[in-house]
C-alpha cells in the first residue's frame, strides 16, 4: 500500500492504495464517487470514463497512483453551481438514455470530443464514442444529444 | 452453493425499479408498518384482499397466494404529495414515469406531485416480477383503478363538507372544487388528520381520448440524477461500516472441488475467509484486497467433459427435457396438405446461447440488523429474491427487506438473487454490512444465458401464393410467438423442451425473436419460391387487420415499393406480433461484393401496441430493441466447451456499438380505442428476419442461422 494524492474535481484526495489498485477502484470503493460506473474492466465499454488532464481515459485500466499528479474530472465535477454542462443539458433534453448506466461515461467521452472538435463529423463522433457501449441502445439518441450540444457550444455555450 | 432456482423458458419474460435510499444512516430502512406510521395522516387507498380481482389476472401467482393484509397502492400526504406503490422494477423501460403518468392522469394531480415507491419489498404490495411486458397492460391499470377510487374518495369528502352531492364537483390539479370555483380545497387540505381505507372495484377509467397527462412525451423522472452521476444504482450503495466481498468460482460448470488452500490469504491484513459446505468467499475492508484475497487461494477441480458448441444442435433435438407434451396448436393434416401443395420448403434454423450483458453486472449490499436481513440489489424479482433469501438462511417473510434501486438494465437477465445470497452469507458471517459486485467475467459465467434453439419449418402453398401446411417444430429455445399469425388452415406447431448444457433462462422477447426469425425468413423464401412480391405474399395470407396495418405502415415510410434490390445492396421487410405488440421492420443492408461484408444501412420500424401511454419513452424502447437485435442477428454468440466460456469478456464477446447503428425511423400508431399493451421487447423480434431477408434480396444466399456473420459481419457459406 502506498499513501498518494488525488486531484478529482478540484479537491484533494489523501488516498492509501496498492501499487496495483485501478483508479476506478479508488473512485468509487475508497472515495465513495460512485457515478463514474464498472462495466467490463478491460477497457472495452467506457463506463468508467474520466478526464484526466483533459484527456478522456478509462479509468479501470489505469492504476490509481498512476493518476496523481494529474487533474481528474469525473461525472461528479461537470455540473457548477447547480448548472449542468451543455452536454449534461442536450443528454437529458434529448432523452439520450434508458436504464442510465452508460451514461456517465458517454457524458465524460462527449465532452472531450467537443471540446477538441467544436462541429465534429462522423468519423470524429465514432473515434471518440465507438468505445463507449449503451446496452440499451440509446445510439440514435446520444448522437443526436451530441449534435445538440455541438450546437450550443458552437453558439458560445461552451461551459 | 447451491444455484439458485431460475424462472424456465416457459415463464413469461423479461424486462423491468425501485427508489432506492442511498441513506448513510446507520439506522435500518424503515419498515412497512413504520413507514405508514410515519406518512401517517393523509388519504390511503387500499386493496382490501376480498376483492376478486388479482393483480396479474390470468397468470399463476407462482405458488402465492394473495397477500392477507391491506395492501396500500395510493397515499395521498397532507400537503398534497401522492405516494404510489409497486412491485414492479425500473430498468430502463422508464415505467417509474408511464405508471406516474397514469395516476396522475385518473387521480388529476400534476405529474411532478407523484412519487413512485417501487420494488422495496417491505413498502410494496406483493408483485411476481418485471418482465413479460406485463408492467403497462397489468400494473397500470390496477394503479389507476386506485387512483379512481382515490378521486372519488376525495370528491365525496369535499361534498360532505359542503352539504352537496359529489356527482356536481370537479376534481382537478390536485383541488376539489365547486362548478362556479367559489368553494376550493386542495387534496391535502381535504385529508389532512384522515387515514381512509376503501375496497376497490373497478371504477371507470378515463378513456384514451380524453387524456391530458397520460399519452404526452413526459422526460423520465430524475433524469438529472442521471446525466450528473447522483443516481444511486444497486452497486453504487454504501452502508456505514460496509466491507467488501468475492466469491470463489469453480473452474467451469459442474466442477468438483478437489483440495483447496486459503492459507494465503488468511495471512492478508484484514481479511475474512469464509468457508461454508462448498462455498468459500472472502471479505476485506476494500473490494481491492477482497479482489487480491480471492486470486490468493489456490484451489483444484475436477471438470467433466461436456457438451460445447460443436454438435450443439443435434444434441438439443436427441436430448428433451421432461416428457413430452402436445403440440401448442394443431388444426387439420399437414402432412396431406404438404403432399399436396404445389410450393413446398423444409428448412432449419438455429440460434445460439446469447449473454444479456446489462452493462450493470450483479450486484448487492446487504446488512443484518437484530435477526433481519436487508440486501440492496438489482433485480426484476424483488419478491422472489426475498424468497430466495428466506429459503437460503430459513427466515420468515418479516425478516428479509429486499430494495431494488433503480438499476443498470436487466433484459430478463435479471430474475435471480444470486449476488444478494452471496452478499448476505458474507455480511452474516463477517457482522457488517457487505457489498458483492460481479465481474464482467462471472456475469458472463454465472449469471444465465438466453437459450440456443433449433428450428424446423416446413411449408405448403398452392401455386397463387396461398398458405395451406405450416408445421414449426422450436427444441429448446422456447414457445414465446411460436404460433404463426399468417392463415394457415393445416397446422402442427410445437415447443420441445430440451437438457440445455448451459444455465439458461428469460431474455427480451426470448424466444420470440427465434420464431420470428425461422418463420419470417421462411416466409420470404416461401415468397421468392412462389415468385411472389414478399409483402403481396404475406398480405394474401393475413388477415389480422393490426398487423396488416403495421406491415402497410412500414413499407410506406421506407419506400418500399421503389427500392429495388441490386447484388451490393439489399432490401429486406419482416413483421409479427407478441404480448400484445404488433411490428413491422424494413431493412437495408449493404454488402460488399469482393470481401462480402454486411452492414445494416437503414431501418424502418412501425409499431402498434394500443394506446400510446408516453410516446417519447415509446419511441426510446423500440430504438433500443432495434439495436440490441442488431448483435443477436449478426454477431452475438456464446462460445464454449468442456464447461466452460470461452469469450466471457467484452473484448471476446461482441456488442453493438454507435459504428453498427444505422439510420433507424420509427412509425408508432396510437391505437387510443385498445388497452395499452407492454412495449419493452417484441420491438426486437422483427430486426434479424429482415435483415436475413434484405441479405438474400442482395446476395442470393440464404442464412438460416443466428448469428449470421459471426466472423466481422462477412458472409461465409
Amino acid at each position: 500500500m502506498g499513501e498518494f494524492v488525488l486531484n478529482i474535481n478540484g479537491k484533494r484526495y489523501g488516498v492509501n492504495a496498492g501499487s496495483d489498485e485501478t483508479l476506478l477502484s479508488v473512485l468509487r470503493n475508497r472515495l465513495e464517487l460512485t457515478g463514474t460506473k464498472y462495466g467490463c474492466g478491460e477497457g472495452q465499454c467506457g463506463a468508467c470514463t474520466v478526464l484526466m488532464d483533459g484527456a478522456p481515459t478509462r479509468s479501470c485500466s489505469i492504476p490509481a497512483v498512476a493518476a496523481a499528479n494529474t487533474k481528474i474530472i469525473t461525472i461528479e465535477g461537470l455540473e457548477q453551481d447547480g448548472k449542468l454542462t451543455p452536454v449534461q443539458k442536450a443528454f437529458l433534453d434529448e432523452g439520450a438514455f434508458q436504464c442510465g448506466y452508460c451514461t456517465s461515461g458517454m457524458i465524460m467521452s462527449a465532452t472531450a470530443l467537443l471540446r477538441d472538435h467544436h462541429s465534429p463529423n462522423y468519423e470524429q463522433i465514432l473515434g471518440a464514442m465507438d468505445g463507449n457501449v449503451c446496452r440499451c441502445g440509446s445510439y440514435p439518441r446520444i448522437l443526436e444529444a451530441i449534435k445538440r450540444a455541438a450546437g450550443q457550444t458552437a453558439s458560445g455555450g461552451g461551459r | 452453493m447451491s444455484l439458485n432456482e431460475l424462472p424456465m423458458i416457459g415463464d413469461p419474460e423479461s424486462l423491468s425499479s425501485a427508489k432506492v435510499s442511498g441513506s448513510r444512516s446507520s439506522k435500518p430502512p424503515l419498515n412497512r408498518r413504520d413507514f405508514l406510521k410515519v406518512i401517517g395522516g393523509g388519504l390511503l387507498v387500499c386493496l382490501r384482499p376480498v376483492s376478486s380481482w388479482t393483480q396479474e389476472s390470468g397468470r399463476m401467482l407462482g405458488g402465492h397466494e394473495l397477500p392477507k393484509d391491506i395492501n396500500a397502492w395510493l397515499h395521498i400526504d397532507a400537503d398534497g404529495r401522492v405516494k404510489v406503490f409497486t412491485g414492479k422494477a425500473e430498468v430502463g423501460q422508464n415505467i417509474r414515469t408511464s405508471l406516474a403518468q397514469a395516476v396522475a392522469e385518473e387521480l388529476r394531480v400534476p405529474f411532478d406531485s407523484i412519487t413512485m415507491i417501487m420494488g422495496d419489498t417491505d413498502l410494496v404490495p406483493w408483485d411476481m416480477g418485471t418482465f413479460g411486458s406485463r408492467t403497462t397492460p397489468t400494473m397500470a391499470p390496477q394503479l389507476r383503478n386506485m387512483a379512481v377510487a382515490g378521486r372519488q374518495m376525495l370528491l365525496e369528502m369535499a361534498a360532505q363538507r359542503w352539504n352537496t352531492d359529489a356527482s356536481k364537483l370537479i376534481a382537478e390539479a390536485g383541488r376539489i372544487s365547486t362548478p362556479d370555483g367559489s368553494k376550493s380545497l386542495t387534496y391535502g387540505e381535504l385529508t389532512r388528520g384522515e387515514n381512509l381505507v376503501r375496497t376497490v372495484g373497478d371504477p371507470p377509467l378515463t378513456p384514451a381520448t380524453e387524456w391530458k397527462i397520460a399519452g404526452t412525451p413526459v422526460p423520465k423522472t430524475n433524469g438529472r440524477d442521471f446525466v450528473t452521476g447522483k443516481h444511486k444504482f444497486p452497486s453504487d450503495i454504501v452502508r456505514p461500516g460496509m466491507m467488501f466481498g468475492t466469491v470463489l468460482r469453480p473452474r467451469g460448470f459442474n466442477a468438483t472441488l478437489q483440495s483447496i488452500d486459503t492459507s494465503a490469504a488468511e495471512k492478508m491484513p484484514g481479511v475474512n475467509v469464509v468457508r461454508d459446505g462448498d462455498f468459500t468467499g472472502v471479505v476485506a475492508g476494500d473490494a481491492f484486497t477482497a479482489h487480491s484475497a480471492i486470486g490468493a487461494i489456490q484451489s483444484e477441480w475436477t471438470v467433466p467433459d461436456q457438451q460445447g458448441n460443436q454438435g450443439l444442435f443435434e444434441y438439443l433435438k436427441n436430448n428433451p427435457e421432461g416428457r413430452a407434451e402436445g403440440p401448442e396448436h394443431q388444426t387439420g393434416s399437414v402432412d396431406q396438405a404438404y403432399a399436396n401443395a404445389d410450393v413446398k420448403l423444409e428448412s432449419q434454423y438455429t440460434v445460439e446461447y446469447i449473454a444479456h450483458a446489462p452493462l450493470e453486472p450483479r450486484a448487492a449490499v446487504a446488512e443484518w440488523n437484530n435477526g433481519k436481513l436487508t440486501v440492496w440489489t438489482g433485480t426484476q424479482r424483488p419478491f422472489g429474491v426475498r424468497d430466495e433469501l428466506m429459503q437460503a438462511f430459513h427466515l420468515s417473510p418479516q425478516q428479509v427487506r429486499v430494495i431494488q434501486p433503480d438499476m443498470g438494465s436487466g433484459y430478463g437477465g435479471k430474475h435471480t438473487g444470486e449476488a444478494a445470497i452471496e452478499a448476505a452469507r458474507l455480511s452474516k458471517a463477517a457482522g457488517k454490512p457487505v457489498k458483492v459486485v460481479w465481474t464482467r467475467e462471472e456475469e458472463f459465467k454465472w449469471a444465465y444465458l438466453r437459450p440456443a434453439g433449433l428450428i424446423e419449418i416446413k411449408a405448403g402453398a398452392r401455386r397463387d401464393g396461398t398458405l395451406v401446411a405450416w408445421e414449426h417444430h422450436n427444441y429448446n429455445s422456447g414457445p414465446a410467438a411460436i404460433g404463426t399469425p399468417y392463415d394457415v388452415a393445416n397446422q402442427l406447431i410445437q415447443f420441445h423442451p430440451s437438457k440445455s448444457p448451459l444455465r439458461q433462462g428469460s431474455y427480451r422477447g426470448l424466444a420470440s425473436t427465434a420464431n420470428h426469425f425461422a418463420r419470417e425468413s421462411h416466409m420470404d423464401a416461401m415468397a421468392h419460391a412462389a415468385q411472389m412480391e414478399p409483402i403481396a405474399f404475406r398480405l394474401k395470407n393475413l388477415s389480422n387487420p393490426r398487423l396488416k396495418a403495421v406491415l402497410q405502415a412500414a413499407a410506406d415510410k421506407f419506400g418500399w415499393s421503389g427500392a429495388k434490390s441490386t447484388p451490393d445492396r439489399g432490401f429486406g421487410i419482416a413483421c409479427g406480433t407478441d404480448k400484445g405488440g404488433f411490428v413491422a421492420t424494413c431493412a437495408e443492408v449493404s454488402v460488399d461484393p469482393s470481401s462480402k461484408q454486411v452492414k445494416i444501412r437503414r431501418v424502418v420500424q412501425a409499431w402498434e401496441c394500443g394506446a400510446i401511454v408516453n410516446p417519447d419513452g415509446l419511441r426510446n424502447q423500440v430504438q433500443g430493441a432495434l439495436v440490441q437485435a442488431i448483435g443477436g442477428a449478426l454477431f452475438e454468440r456464446i462460445l464454449f466447451g468442456n464447461g466452460q466460456i470461452q469469450n466471457p469478456l467484452f473484448s471476446k464477446y461482441r456488442l453493438p456499438r454507435v459504428s453498427d447503428t444505422p439510420q433507424i425511423e420509427v412509425v408508432l400508431l396510437d391505437r387510443k380505442d385498445l388497452p395499452s399493451a407492454g412495449a419493452g421487447e417484441t420491438g426486437i423480434v422483427g430486426l434479424a428476419p429482415a435483415v436475413g431477408n434484405a441479405i438474400f434480396a442482395a446476395t442470393g444466399i440464404r442464412l438460416r442461422s443466428m448469428p449470421m456473420t459471426p466472423d466481422n459481419n462477412i458472409i461465409r457459406i
